[in-house]
């Protein structure tokens, strides 16, 4: 046993060799696939007030807001492993807001969360608001508020590229199928095509991983998503058939403040106006060649 | 090897036969290693593609910030373990029967759960921050655990020590933190470490609740369709450094072990905690 | 309560594959543990050399990295196995290093006489570990061993989480269906301790009819 401690000692060694060469490349990885350099600008309304929101009230006390997001969503929300920054369309649309509301957007303290954790972290504060592929529909409108929608996306496949049997839902039958617990696209096809092996996990980088590993056959959920990460690896994946729903994309604010919820149907509506909006969508998500739909059109609910 | 029932000092055939059969399983180990290396190999785990991310100062300062978050969570879990596995067993030895009852209740009610559904109830139920609900759930865990070990620590002191200290008009409290106390820390204190290694290796379990660290940061790069989904080569950076933390830890418990089992004032050895033995009607009980 | 009764088929499944994956990750770690076992106290280096190594690394590996590196990862060499497979993979082979230990304590608490006896009776090195050793090995490790296996039953909820059916996992389900999430867990822990007091009462059983009266 007296070599216990020095094969300790040296597997700890050659491993924090490997890490901590000093002479490490500063800065990350090029990222893969097309990269907006030029993002649009958002001045901030610095004399924006809203004494009603007891949301906006906290942030100005903290002087920034908390934005919850996704960190594995190539031109969506996604987060450089290395430097930590935030890229993407929802990454856009979250600071389009926080300019619109009165507090710079460099200042946003991002958190990113999982699709199964979004109720729960909205409505115990962890965070102020979330944009991150949420969908509107009326069980989350219990739970939640909705500001928009901003983008109308839609649930489709995500398969290999050699990949011939899948044409679209109607064959998933007895294929194992990859989604994220706890998402509207899981339900579906839990709901539409009982005949289909589900796989769940929390992200979807897993499922995607999963997909090119052949442990599942097809990765679903929005298109919006699919595109990312086939933009991603093109000569490895595919999307196919037809999106088979409509997802209306919003941003979620907690379910007892109005105000911030219809403050920020205001700033969209005004970013579509003004040209940001497709600027934004033109600097992310337009790069996997897809060009701006139309932008939907906000939908200013009242709750009964 | 020669106070093993198994046999007796091999004589010179034996020896010879012996070297033969270690040649054979020599050969037979090497060809499994250079077959998986020929695997990692061909499946090109090896390629300079998968393993440049590492040579970037941002990736290296994600993996140093993941396992900067693994020691705090550990670091804090240990502290709060050991307060509340004092203070379990002070509840066990106690005096009072309600107490008593009280506290070998939730010992044994933490030590027959899994530490994830605890860790998983603190998150989901509780809403708690992941960290929170990690440190938390591995606390009452490992807390419970080293409350048992407490307490056979205590109860292993002979029992000439006590009855002497009472004899001498001391109190419960100071023939506790006087007498009985000191003697037994010393005895206990590799099973202390080695329990603590059950904290360490358990503070990966805060990647399923999304904590960030050292195996969430290895996820991200390993996910990353950006570099190619290095998954082998960051689980042959993350591995060793794991496994070799726990290793030096888990050395420190058996060196101190033997140093004490030199020192003539440590008397008897308490015997490592086995998880979930004492459940009602359990191979102990 | 009613989170249980109408989710019967819900909480049965899981329970159902906790069960599975305790059975089949414990035969496969006793079977594992036996031969390293058998390997730790063998005569030849390499064997020996090669049984310190696989319960060293496997004691000290976090079970979490060890799911990771399996489930995820061995797909990659063109492994496509069902998860629940993997996942009794990693979870045996973790506790095989466990299982390697208790048996090789027992073995060194069968007295050198015993063995001594047997060779001069002319029992090969087989003979001796199979028909003395191991069945005298085998009365003191039942307690250890029914722990570890406790254990193992507590440690299979990881799995859960990386799309295996189990008992915890149960909780997402039941989560989206809007049910009280206390009370799930408490029917979750309710699982757990059925089967791990089941693991105790068994080995209680064994230990009543084979254990070494102490």
């Amino acid at each position: 046993m007296k070599t216990f401690p020095r094969a300790a000692a040296a597997l700890l060694l050659a491993a924090l060799a490997v890490l901590a060469a000093a002479c490490g490349k500063p800065g990350s990885p090029p990222a893969k696939g097309p990269r907006g350099d030029e993002l649009p600008h958002y001045p901030v309304q610095t004399r924006f007030q809203l004494p009603d929101s007891p949301t906006w009230q906290k942030a100005k006390r903290r002087g920034h807001f908390a934005v919850g997001v996704k960190e594995d969503q190539p031109y969506l929300g996604e987060r450089d492993p290395a430097s930590g920054e935030y890229r993407g369309f929802d990454i856009e649309i979250a600071k389009m807001m926080s300019a619109a509301l009165g507090f710079d957007p460099k200042g946003i303290a991002y958190k990113a969360i999982a699709s199964a954790n979004r109720e729960t972290a909205l409505q115990n504060g962890q965070i102020d608001y979330y944009v991150g592929t949420y969908t509107i529909n009326d069980l989350r409108k219990k739970q939640v508020g909705f500001a928009g929608p901003y983008y109308r996306a839609g649930q489709s496949l995500l398969v290999r590229k050699d990949e011939t049997d899948i044409k679209g839902p109607k064959d998933l039958a007895g294929k194992r199928v990859c989604s994220a617990a706890g998402s509207t696209p899981y339900q579906r096809i839990k709901a539409d095509h009982p005949e289909a092996v589900l796989v769940a996990y929390d992200t979807y980088s897993i499922c995607v991983d999963n997909l090119l590993t052949f442990q599942v056959d097809a990765v679903t959920t929005d298109d919006a998503i699919l595109l990312g990460y086939a933009a991603k690896a093109p000569d490895e994946m595919k999307l196919v058939g037809k999106p088979f729903s409509e997802e209306p994309y919003g941003i979620g604010v907690p379910l007892k403040d109005p105000a911030l919820r219809f403050a920020m149907d205001d700033a969209l509506e005004a970013a579509e106006k003004n040209g940001n909006w497709k600027k934004a969508y033109d600097a992310t998500l337009g790069l996997s060649g897809v060009p701006a739909p139309k932008p939907p059109r906000i939908d200013r609910y009242t709750v009964s | 090897m020669s106070s093993t029932a198994l046999y007796d000092v091999p004589g010179p055939r034996t020896r010879a036969r012996h070297r033969l059969y270690g040649v054979a399983a020599t050969v037979v180990i090497l060809a499994v290693l250079a077959w998986v290396c020929y695997l990692l190999y061909d499946t090109g785990q090896f390629e300079g593609q998968k393993w440049t991310p590492f040579e970037y100062r941002g990736i290296q300062e994600l993996l140093l910030r993941g396992l900067g978050n693994t020691l705090k969570a550990f670091a804090i879990a240990a502290v709060l373990s050991l307060a509340l596995g004092t203070v379990l067993a002070a509840g066990r030895l106690s005096w009072h029967r309600p107490v008593r009852w009280l506290c070998t209740l939730l010992v044994e009610f933490f030590r027959a759960m899994p530490v994830l559904v605890m860790i998983f109830f603190i998150y989901v139920a509780l809403q708690a921050e992941p960290l929170t609900a990690l440190v938390v759930g591995l606390t009452l865990y490992n807390g419970s655990v080293l409350a048992e070990v407490f307490r056979a620590g205590v109860h292993s002191v002979e029992r000439g020590q006590h009855e002497a200290a009472y004899a001498l008009g001391m109190r419960k409290t100071q023939v506790m933190t006087h007498v009985l106390v000191p003697q037994a820390v010393r005895a206990m204190l590799p099973t202390i470490i080695s329990q603590l290694v059950v904290a360490l290796k358990d503070t990966s379990l805060g990647f399923l609740i999304t904590y960030e660290e050292f195996l969430h940061a290895g996820k991200l790069i390993a996910s990353n369709l950006d570099y190619d989904l290095p998954f082998i080569p960051v689980v042959l950076v993350i591995s060793p450094i794991y496994i070799g933390m726990c290793m030096l830890l888990s050395w420190l418990a058996t060196w101190v072990g033997r140093r004490q089992r030199r020192n003539p004032k440590v008397e008897g050895e308490v015997g490592p905690a086995e998880p979930g033995t004492l459940l009602p009607g359990g191979p102990q009980g | 309560m009613d989170v249980l009764t109408h989710n019967w088929s819900l909480y049965g499944k899981g329970l159902l594959g906790t069960v599975e994956l305790t059975v089949f990750a414990s035969l496969l770690a006793l079977v594992l543990g036996v031969i390293m076992a058998g390997f730790r106290v063998a005569p030849v280096g390499s064997l020996r050399a090669f049984g310190t190594v696989w319960v060293t690394v496997l004691r000290n590996t976090p079970l979490t990295l060890l799911f990771f590196a399996v489930l995820l990862g061995l797909p990659r060499f063109g492994l496509a196995l069902p998860f629940n497979v993997f996942a009794i993979l990693a979870l045996g082979c973790y506790t095989s290093a466990f299982i390697c230990e208790a048996v090789r304590s027992g073995i060194n608490t069968v007295p050198v006489g015993q063995g001594e006896a047997a060779r001069s009776l002319g029992m090969t090195f087989g003979q001796t570990l199979g028909a003395v050793v191991l069945p005298q090995a085998f009365r003191t490790v039942i307690p250890p061993v029914g722990s570890t296996l406790i254990a193992l039953a507590k440690n299979s909820a990881i799995a859960g989480s990386f799309s295996v059916v189990e008992l915890l996992g149960t909780y997402k389900t039941l989560n989206e269906l809007g049910y009280s999430i206390i009370w799930s867990f408490l029917w979750i822990a309710v699982g757990y301790l059925i089967v791990t007091l089941t693991i105790s009462a068994l080995f209680n059983v064994l230990e009543k009819r084979w254990g070494v009266a102490r």
